[in-house]
Parts: C-alpha cells; structure tokens; sequence
C-alpha cells in the first residue's frame, strides 16, 4: 500500500509539471492567434468606433503587456482562480462547471459502450475466427472504424430522427416538457441515444479490432493449453486465461484515448447540439475567449492526467505481475 | 412557399404628424392584408403555446443596451422596447411613445410616452428611464450612440410621460434612431449610479417587453414567459418562448423540417438549404422585416494596394463578375442586385447612377488602358482574398470570384482564417480584397456614409473606411447632407454623391441580401415590422 502511495504522490508531482508546461504553452498559442475578443466583439456588433474598442481591450485586461498577462494567470490557476470571462460576464470556472456533467455523461457513456462492446464483439469474432460470424463483425468494424464522425452522426439523425422519428435530433432534453424523475432521465437517454453511437462506434471499433487480434495471440500459448489439456471449459478457458492476458493492450489504449474521446466531443456536441464543455470550448476560440478556452484547457488536461494515472493503478489490478514503481 | 410583401406605404414622413397608439394596429391589418389571405386574416389570434425559436450563435449576454449583436436582438427584443417601431417602408410607428411631433426647424423632437406601463420588476416606466438611457447609459455603452446621437445637444422631461430631445441641427435622420438595437430603454432604478457593465442584475434582464426573462441554460436555451402586465391589453399571445441553441447549419435546418422548432432568421439557414425547406408543406418563407439592417454585401478593396487605387482597375473587377449568377446560383434568388451604396429599401435611394453590367472584354479593355500587361502565365495582376468567415455561402462566393477574375486575368489567391483572424486583418489594412456586408440602419447617415468618408479612416476599428477611400466632395456631400432639412436638396445631394462612389467604385456592391425568414404556418404574425424576428412578438400568435 505504502508503495501505492508514493507511486500516486510521485506521480502528481509530476502531472503538476506538465499541467505548468500545458497552461504556459497554450496561453502563448492562444495568443499567437490573430485577433482578439474586443475585435471580435466589435464586429459582431456591426459596427464600432475607437474608444468603444478601447474601452473593451481596458475591461478585458488586454492593455498589460503579454507577459504581466500570462503571470497574473498562471500564477491564479495554481491558486485554483480560473479567471473571468468578461464576454459573457462570469466566472469561467461557474461556465466549466455547468457544463461539464453534460460532457462527462455523453463521454462516459460512449467510452463504457464503445469498451463494452468492443470487447464483447472482438471476442465473439476471435472465438468464431475464420466463420461468417468473424467477418461480419470484422466488417462492422472496418466500417465504423473509417465512417467520418460528422457523417456518421448527419445519417443517424436523417434515419432516426427525419425517417423513423424515433428519436430526438438535437439538445439535451425536451425543454418545457416538464419531465421529473424516470421519465426525465428516459427524455435524457433519448436523445443520448445518437450521440453516444457517433462518439462511441469508432472507439467500438477499434477496441473490436484489438481485442481480437489481442485473443488470437494469447490463445495460442503454453499456459493456454495447459488449461485446456487440464479440462477447463472452453467458456472459462477464454474468461479467465485469455481474456484477462489478452486485456492489457486493450486497457493501455482505453487509457489513452479517454483523453481523445473529450476532443472528439466537440463536433458531436455541435452536431447534436449538446450543450457540453466541447462546445464551450470551440465558441471560445472563436470568439478569442482567452479565459474559458484555457479554463477548457486546464480541466481537460487534470482529467487525461487522471485517466492516465488510473489506467496505470489498473494494471496492477488486472496483472498482479506489474507492480507500480 | 415564397410569400411576398408589398411594399405598403401608411403616410407621410413623421415629421409634424401625430400617431395614436390605434395606428400600430391600422399598420398591422394593413400589412397582414398583403401578407396573409383575407380569410385567414379574419382569424381571431388565438392564445397559448410554446414557441420553438432557431438561435444561433449563443448572445454573450442578453442586456441589449450592452450588446447588439444579432443573436442578443432575436432574443432580447422581446424583452426590452424602445420609443418607436417601423413598418416596412420605415415609417415610424407607435411603441413605448404612443404619439410624437418634430418641429418644423426639425431641432426639437417631443415623445409623449404611453402611460400605466411598468418594468418586469413592477417599478413604473416613466421619462426619466429615457433621459436616463440617450445621456448617460448608451453614450457610454452603444458602439453607434455617436454616430446616433451626434447633433444631440440635450434630452428633457417636462413630465413624467414626455420627452424632448433638442438638437444643435437638424438631423433627419434622427427619427430612425430609436429603433429598439439602437435605442432599448434600459431601466433607470437598475443602472442610475451603477457601473453599467458590471451591475449584479446583467444576468436576469428587466425591461417593459411583451416577455420576461426565465431561464438561460447556457448551450442549451434561453426560455421567456408571458408578462402578464404588459401594457398592450390582450398581449402577447403565447405563453412562452424557447430559444434553441443550434451550432450546426445541417441540424438546424433538420430541426425546422421535423419541426421541432418553428421560426429561423438572419443567416440560420444556409441560402443552398432554403429552396429544399420552401418546398415543404408546413414551412414558408418570408424576406420582409430585414429593412432597417437593409445588408448589403460587397468586395472590399484595399486602395493602398496597386494596381486597385485605379478606379479603372475596380471597374474592370466589377465588369468581370455577374452578379445575376451569383444571386441565382450562390444567395439562391435571396437577394437583389445593388446599383450603388444604398440599398434600395433604404431612405435615400437612387438608381440614377452608371449601371455595370457583365461584361468581361470591357474589363480586359480598361485594363489595357492602364498599361498594364499580362505576365508568362496572361495575368494582368495577381491579388489575394480574405474570404469572409460567415459559412458556406461566402467561401462559395470567394471561389466565384477568384474564377470569374481569372478569366479576365486578374489571379487571385484566398487565404483561409477564422472570424476574429479577419476582424482583425481587415481592421488593420492588412488585406488585399476580402468581402463584407454592412447593415445600413435605414438611413445613408446612420449606416452608409460611415464607410465612404475621409474621416473614417481609422486602423484598428472594424466598419470604418477600411479601404482607405478619400474624396473630399463625397465628404461635403455627406456631412452637409446629414443635416440638410429640406426635403429635396437632400434628396439632390444624396444623388450627387450616390453618382461619385458608383463611378469611382471604392467598394464592389455584389448584393442587397435578402435574408430567409423561415417559419412554420401554424405561427401567423410573426413579421409585422422592419425589425422582423427582431420585434416584439407581441402579436405572434400559434395556430393549431
């Protein structure tokens, strides 16, 4: 236990670093953008004249000069100020916070449905390898895996939503609808629905791929059949010797693309008008909201470190022959 | 189906003339004549119902003495009024002035204010909420209030329901200054004394409008109810509001044909999506109630750049493009083609102006007549392009462009950026040719001369006189024009200036878009003045 500890203190001494090195090298990209949010103000408002713009660039604190700028902010991340976003009036990390459980929810759900199924199906497919079973899921796959995000989310909508009208195309919930309790979260669920199949097919396929890929290498070992000549079902063969082998890369990419999945979530958030931080996100590049798209930035950042850290600690779970150093 | 409004006239300029609060409903019936067939417009509005309206992208805030943008307007004209509306032909028409007079010497303008009406948080509306917004709020917080508000000398109230605004010269086009984006009444017992832009009520809107504000979830929708009290008895008709939080131009114009939502507006909908909506049954489309943004879209040029400080090589550009083409083939039909500065629903407007048709030999000609020759590869001349980025329409349109350039030998490059990349580029002259759209606020000097003039010549500010254009007798013309106050030499000396810029081209007018209100039939009155979407909603009521 005692090693667990040291391992985790260890290791957000050193998540601290990077989140240092991650704040300071996107506040200088962000800044290296042309353009800044009085501008954009002004020409949204269709017109303006000097002083306004000035009067903006004043309230915004764009008249320090850059580096006074980028220490004041730095210097309040690590004392836990996200800042103020001046645009829309508020606090960026009350921005954050309202939104993020809407993006946790969308990408949580697709991560457990694109690993739950991939692993599902690729050991289907491993198991009837070389059948026709294998090949239609290979085929799924393949398909998944090469459909273009946007797309795949465009045709769901025209299917389900245009054509069937099973389903909603857009939003979070059915607004003025008055929902509570169970029907509310079946309203929610419902318009997850397409969503979580465009952000999750393609991690589905992928982790389809490499599970079955994974299988069918350990499959073939020594310890493998020695199960088996012990008489071991082969249902329990491939739960319990296989699977578990077989797992570990599947995890290590889990771990890696958690942090990918928060990415992918913009363009499904504006597809399907998801009101998540993705969304928060790309608006405030637009607009040249410094604070809340490096507030983004900062939480992004803290939960891949997480993801990682966890990914690691599950190792040792699954493999008791990896230790943590 | 494409409906069409007639353009209705309901008088003579305001000045001197009375309106009774009566006339707002005479203009509507009048318009609704046109608008809807006569049996429909027996119909008695009916009450109740959810409104499902398109929003895009998210307003920053909703305080629309603050902020203007066009989104902030959808949604906060329901909330905040000013003094006057306007109806399709710009004439003025009652709001929270039930009657006004402009005296002869056009210097003093008198509102008498309609009475018994009452803030969201039940305080009463009274002249001193007017004083309070024209000297001290917008001053300070309206990018147009100078412009605006430039000969205002000072705004009395010798009651608490009239107003006087005194000018140090007439202005005509002082009149169409209180439109609600440029002139919202903001409540005085809020801001008085306040820092405007960091009063702790900026996140809950309160204004006199046919809707109060409920609830923002951000990303999601902003939801208005009905104001009970509000001073137009009977109104507003629906119960509430929904405004729907759509980033993607492909859902949005899903969302309008499963009809989840009911009305589009301003650029929601992308004009190659509009013939495909018109043809469904439950969904028309409407182009009037865009009249005071009146937008007109143009190549600007940068005239700091050779060849393009040559009136004849702008001529050559604009002989090479056919501006019929792209009306049909890039704005679908959506617009009209411009002969000049003003846009034709504009106060002021002329046609008596040189007109440029397409025709491409003339533009290699005039090129040839400045000596300029064609290199290794037949071009005349190379320039780049800033395509607007505003969506697919305008990347559509600069490829149009940088084509039918080609042809004439005129090469052009596009550079890609993003909007704040262009606002600022374009702010700071570091552009060749680019393309932009200006609203003109119905009138040349509130939202046209702003381009064209020496003065204007600002770096670093947006809708200036960006390209750098200076002539001196356009500057007489517009300045004295501004406060000339009778009627025909004003008419003459906007001509006059109207026949220079054609001529000499600072900009090259491509159209006067026409921007695709978009509605479900069961929602009637949903366009009853200039301000379109951008009204009160007041007398929108919902079929079943």
């Amino acid at each position: 236990m005692a090693k667990i500890g040291l391992f985790l203190a260890r290791r957000l001494v050193k998540a601290a670093i990077i989140l240092f090195f991650i704040v300071l090298i996107n506040f200088a990209l962000i800044r290296a953008a042309p353009g800044d949010p009085a501008a954009v103000m002004a020409g949204e408002a269709g017109a303006s004249d000097p002083q306004y713009v000035e009067l903006l660039r004043q309230r915004f604190g764009l008249d320090e000069p850059l580096h006074t700028q980028m220490w004041i902010y730095v210097s309040s991340v690590f004392q836990g100020d996200l800042g103020f976003s001046y645009r829309q009036g508020r606090f960026v990390s009350d921005l954050i916070l309202e939104r993020l459980p809407a993006t946790l929810l969308l990408t949580v759900t697709a991560f457990i449905f694109a690993l739950a199924m991939g692993v599902l199906l690729g050991t289907l497919a491993a198991m009837k390898v070389g059948r026709w079973a294998d090949t239609a899921i290979t085929t799924l796959a393949l398909v998944s895996y090469a459909t273009p995000l946007f797309w795949l989310g465009l045709m769901l909508i025209l299917l389900f939503s245009v054509h069937l009208g099973w389903l909603p195309s857009f939003g979070f919930e059915s607004v003025g609808a008055g929902h509570t309790g169970l029907a509310r979260v079946a309203d929610v669920a419902a318009h997850m629905v397409l969503p979580v199949l465009t952000l999750g097919l393609f991690y589905m396929a992928v982790y389809t791929r490499l599970t079955r890929s994974s299988i069918l290498e350990v499959h073939e070992m020594d310890f493998v059949k020695t199960a088996r000549a012990k008489g071991v079902t082969e249902g329990n063969v491939m739960m319990f010797h296989v699977l578990r082998n077989a797992i570990l890369p599947v995890i290590t990419f889990a771990g890696f693309q958690a942090g990918h999945l928060i990415g992918g979530s913009i363009l499904v958030e504006t597809v399907f008008a998801w009101p998540g931080i993705g969304r928060l996100a790309f608006n405030a590049l637009l607009q040249r909201d410094y604070q809340v798209l490096l507030g983004v930035f900062v939480v992004t950042s803290i939960l891949v470190l997480l993801f990682n850290i966890i990914t690691d600690l599950l190792y040792t779970v699954i493999d008791p022959r990896i230790e943590v150093e | 189906m494409m409906k069409s409004v007639g353009a209705q006239s309901h008088g003579n300029p305001a000045s001197g003339r009375s309106w009774w609060a009566g006339a707002t409903c005479a203009g509507l019936l009048a318009v609704g004549g046109v608008l809807v067939p006569a049996l429909a417009a027996a119909d008695e509005p009916r009450q109740g119902g959810t409104l499902n309206v398109i929003l895009d992208p998210e307003p920053p805030m909703l305080i629309l003495g603050l902020n203007q943008q066009s989104p902030t307007q959808v949604v906060a004209t329901k909330i905040y009024e000013s003094l006057l509306r306007y109806d399709f032909d710009l004439e003025p028409m009652p709001s929270l002035a039930r009657e006004w007079e402009i005296s002869d010497d056009g210097l003093t303008y008198t509102f008498h204010l309609q009475e018994g009406v009452t803030w969201h948080d039940g305080e009463p509306f009274t002249s001193h909420d007017v004083v309070f917004t024209a000297t001290e709020f917008l001053p300070e917080t309206h990018p147009r209030a100078s412009s605006n508000f430039r000969q205002l000398e000072d705004v009395t109230a010798p009651d608490d329901h009239t107003v006087e605004f005194h000018l140090d010269e007439a202005y005509p086009a002082f009149i169409l200054a209180f439109e609600v984006a440029s002139f919202p009444i903001m409540p005085a017992h809020i801001y008085e004394g306040t820092d405007y832009n960091d009063n702790e009520m900026n996140d809950h809107p309160i204004g006199t409008g046919p809707f109060k504000y409920e609830r923002w979830s951000r990303g999601d929708y902003v939801h208005l109810v009905a104001n009970e009290d509000y001073w137009q008895e009977g109104k507003p008709h629906v119960d509430e509001i929904y405004f729907r939080l759509i980033p993607d131009a492909a859902s949005r114009a899903l969302a309008l044909e499963t009809e989840q939502v009911d009305i589009s507006s301003y650029n929601n909908i992308e004009p190659f999506d509009v013939p495909r909506l018109e043809q469904l049954p439950h969904l028309e489309v409407v182009t009037e109630g865009y009249e005071i943004a009146a937008p007109l879209t143009w190549i600007e040029i940068n005239h700091r750049v050779e060849p393009m400080d040559d009136p004849r090589f702008r001529q050559a550009m604009m002989y090479a493009l056919d501006r019929e083409f792209i009306r049909d083939n890039i704005f679908m039909g959506l617009g009209r083609i411009p002969t000049g500065p003003i846009n034709s629903v504009t106060i002021e407007y002329s046609d008596d102006v040189h007109i440029y048709e397409h025709d491409p030999d003339r533009a290699v000609e005039l090129m040839e007549e400045m000596g300029l020759e064609r290199d290794g590869n037949g071009n005349f001349a190379q320039i780049e392009m800033l395509p607007l980025p505003y969506g697919e329409t305008f990347i559509r349109l600069s490829e149009y462009i940088r084509e039918s350039l080609g042809q004439v030998g005129i090469d052009v490059r596009l550079r890609s950026t993003d909007s704040a990349g262009w606002a600022q580029r374009v702010a700071d002259w570091e552009y060749e040719i680019t393309n932009n759209f200006v609203y003109q606020y119905g009138h040349p000097a509130l939202g046209v001369s702003r381009t064209y003039i020496c003065d204007n010549i600002r770096q670093g500010v947006l809708f200036t006189n960006t390209m750098g254009y200076c002539n001196e007798r356009v500057d007489e013309l517009f300045a004295e024009a501004a406060v000339e106050n009778d009627e025909e030499r004003r008419a003459a000396m906007y001509e006059e200036v109207q026949q220079i810029l054609v001529d000499e081209l600072p900009v090259l007018w491509l159209l006067e878009m026409e921007f695709p209100t978009i509605v479900n039939t069961r929602v009637r009155n949903h366009t009853t003045s200039a301000g379109g979407v951008a009204d009160t909603f007041a007398d929108l009521w919902i079929d079943e």
